[in-house]
């Protein structure tokens, strides 16, 4: 039955598929390995959001406002500890860290791919933001701890905590804002120039716009790592027992990644409940935060 | 639409361009040198020859788009309706205002066919009569018939002619003098080039054109004047630079060639 157009089992493409099989594993150990993750934090963590707390099969418990867990004071009583004061304390951090980082990075992004002359200086800063994305959190919870608490006076304040997770995430957003305005073709530039708009027109009113899409989701991805952070954190003086809401930018504060950190260090059964609950909550504020990216960009693209 | 050469020499012919001496370097690389020429008003002026003699670094050179690429730099003197190019006082920016540019693949920005006219005329403040300005523009570019119900559209919906004709639309929008065009057909088919070349027919009353282009027929067709290009090789064979070969109306070039270069370069021989 074989002609010249019947294919041949040859060694090449037993190879061939073998290597798409290995391809095929990495995804489904990737996959594998968040869906269990995820599992296990919403299998502890849920029953203690919902009103028959079970702990194993042996007891069960009536919480009897498991919702309150988002607005409560921490406490010593397992099933009575909320994450108020850690949620406004993130929620704060959010909004200094957007505030700080959108103008540094967007600002330093721009300056350096379409204005910076390319030369060795260029090259040296270039190269040192790569490096810098690569710097261990820790070593930024010192600078903090240093600058912001000791030399600008603002203590153990969330404001200090905003200023580190902006310094911490700069460079990652830096290097991302300019992967986006790079990728906006040099013809966009040219046709902008030839009809008579000055070097800032052109960059202000055709490239940037192009880019925002890349550069929103940059930022976003920045700002998940920013809020996920638990070791500059502590490192730069955040609390890791707080009964009271942040109300101003010196308050002093903790959050979200601290308190559960700090929650999973009890001994007591319930307390793993209390911390999944407050991971679920990190997850889910992420989750938000990535879907408002995904929107924006779609917003953006479609009124391109 | 034939010029001699009796038109080209005698004065009534006013000329847009004198170019002197010129040679555009790239670092040491040396891309085009000692090119003279006169380039005339209102008259659609081709530059021909194969790839890598130049013809398009010469003519970006002529807005001074070349500044905007590191180390070039324009030796020699291009004056412009009498005033150097390339004096220290005059401003690129002024430069390309009155002298346009249409380039080789179109390139609309990514926003609505109205917004692609509206930005030249907002950066050059034009904004009085928006609207009849982006009509007139367009109508003057032939595409207004087309686009005329759809000018909320993104410009990047539009086939590759319909891009390329709104490109020398918004160009002509901010009123220049001359419009520069750097093969302005290579990525278009033959019907779409056809428009292009008709469209350069009906605006040649009102502009100077000068266009770069890779397609002979196309220069022999659309062009009162012909500039034909080619490279030498540098004695140690390292280096190749542009040169002018020769310069004259389309006519002459097509039908009797005086350098037997070109010749050979019109009659398919080489390049």
């Amino acid at each position: 039955m074989s002609n010249i157009l019947t294919g041949r089992k040859t060694e090449n493409s037993i190879k061939e598929s073998l290597f798409l099989f290995l391809l095929y594993l990495c995804v489904v150990i990737a996959i594998l390995t968040l869906m269990t993750l995820i599992f296990d934090v919403l299998s502890t963590g849920l029953n203690r959001l919902t009103d028959d707390y079970e702990i194993g099969l042996i007891n069960k418990i009536q919480i009897e406002n498991p919702r309150d867990f988002l607005t409560t004071l921490d406490s010593r009583d397992p099933l009575k500890a909320g994450i108020g004061p850690a949620f406004v304390g993130t929620i704060w951090l959010m909004i200094i860290v957007i505030t700080a980082t959108f103008p540094l990075g967007a600002g330093a992004a721009i300056y350096l791919q379409e204005f910076a002359p390319k030369n060795r200086l260029t090259r040296f800063i270039e190269l040192n933001l790569t490096n810098l994305a690569g710097v261990p959190s820790v070593i930024y919870g010192l600078l903090g701890l240093a600058v912001f608490v000791r030399l600008a006076g603002f203590g153990r304040s969330v404001l200090s905590g905003g200023l580190t997770l902006t310094l911490l995430i700069l460079p990652v957003v830096i290097v991302a804002s300019r992967e986006a305005l790079k990728a906006v073709p040099d013809t966009i530039r040219q046709g902008a120039l030839a009809l008579g708009a000055t070097k800032f027109q052109a960059v202000f009113r055709q490239v940037v716009p192009s880019a925002i899409p890349g550069m929103v989701t940059g930022m976003v991805l920045g700002l998940s790592r920013a809020i996920g952070e638990t070791a500059p954190l502590i490192f730069m003086g955040a609390l890791t027992y707080v009964n009271y809401f942040p109300d101003n930018p010196l308050s002093g504060f903790t959050a979200i990644p601290i308190q559960v950190y700090n929650w999973i260090g009890y001994p007591q059964e319930e307390w793993k409940n209390t911390a999944s609950a407050g991971i679920i909550l990190l997850l889910a504020l992420l989750l938000t935060m990535n879907s408002l990216a995904l929107f924006i960009r779609n917003r953006f693209e479609k009124d391109l | 639409m034939e010029i001699n050469m009796e038109n080209k020499e005698s004065t009534n012919v006013d000329k847009v361009f004198e170019v002197k001496d010129v040679s555009v370097n790239y670092g040491e690389f040396t891309a085009i040198e000692n090119v003279n020429m006169d380039i005339f008003k209102n008259k659609i002026t081709a530059f021909i020859g194969p790839s890598g003699c130049g013809k398009s670094t010469l003519i970006r050179s002529f807005n001074r788009m070349n500044d905007l690429i590191q180390g070039a730099k324009v030796f020699g003197t291009i004056n412009y309706q009498g005033v150097d190019l390339y004096d220290s006082n005059v401003d690129p920016v002024q430069v390309r205002r009155r002298i346009g540019m249409v380039f080789q693949k179109p390139n609309p920005f990514p926003k609505t066919i109205k917004e692609n006219i509206t930005f030249g005329l907002k950066v050059n403040n034009m904004i009085d009569n928006l609207d009849d300005r982006v009509e007139k523009a367009l109508t003057q570019a032939a595409l207004w018939d087309e686009v005329k119900d759809d000018l909320d559209k993104n410009a990047l919906e539009l086939s590759g002619g319909q891009q390329q004709r709104l490109c020398i639309a918004r160009t002509i929008a901010v009123e220049p003098d001359t419009i520069l065009m750097d093969e302005p057909c290579s990525a278009l088919d033959p019907v779409a080039t056809k428009r292009i070349e008709d469209l350069m027919q009906s605006l040649v009353k009102d502009f100077s054109i000068l266009i770069v282009t890779h397609n002979m027929q196309q220069a022999s067709r659309a062009s009162d004047f012909c500039a034909f290009f080619t490279t030498k090789t540098s004695e140690d064979g390292k280096s190749r630079t542009g040169e002018l070969v020769e310069f004259t109306d389309t006519n002459t070039m097509f039908t009797n060639p005086t350098k037997s270069l070109t010749e050979e370069y019109i009659s398919g021989r080489f390049g």
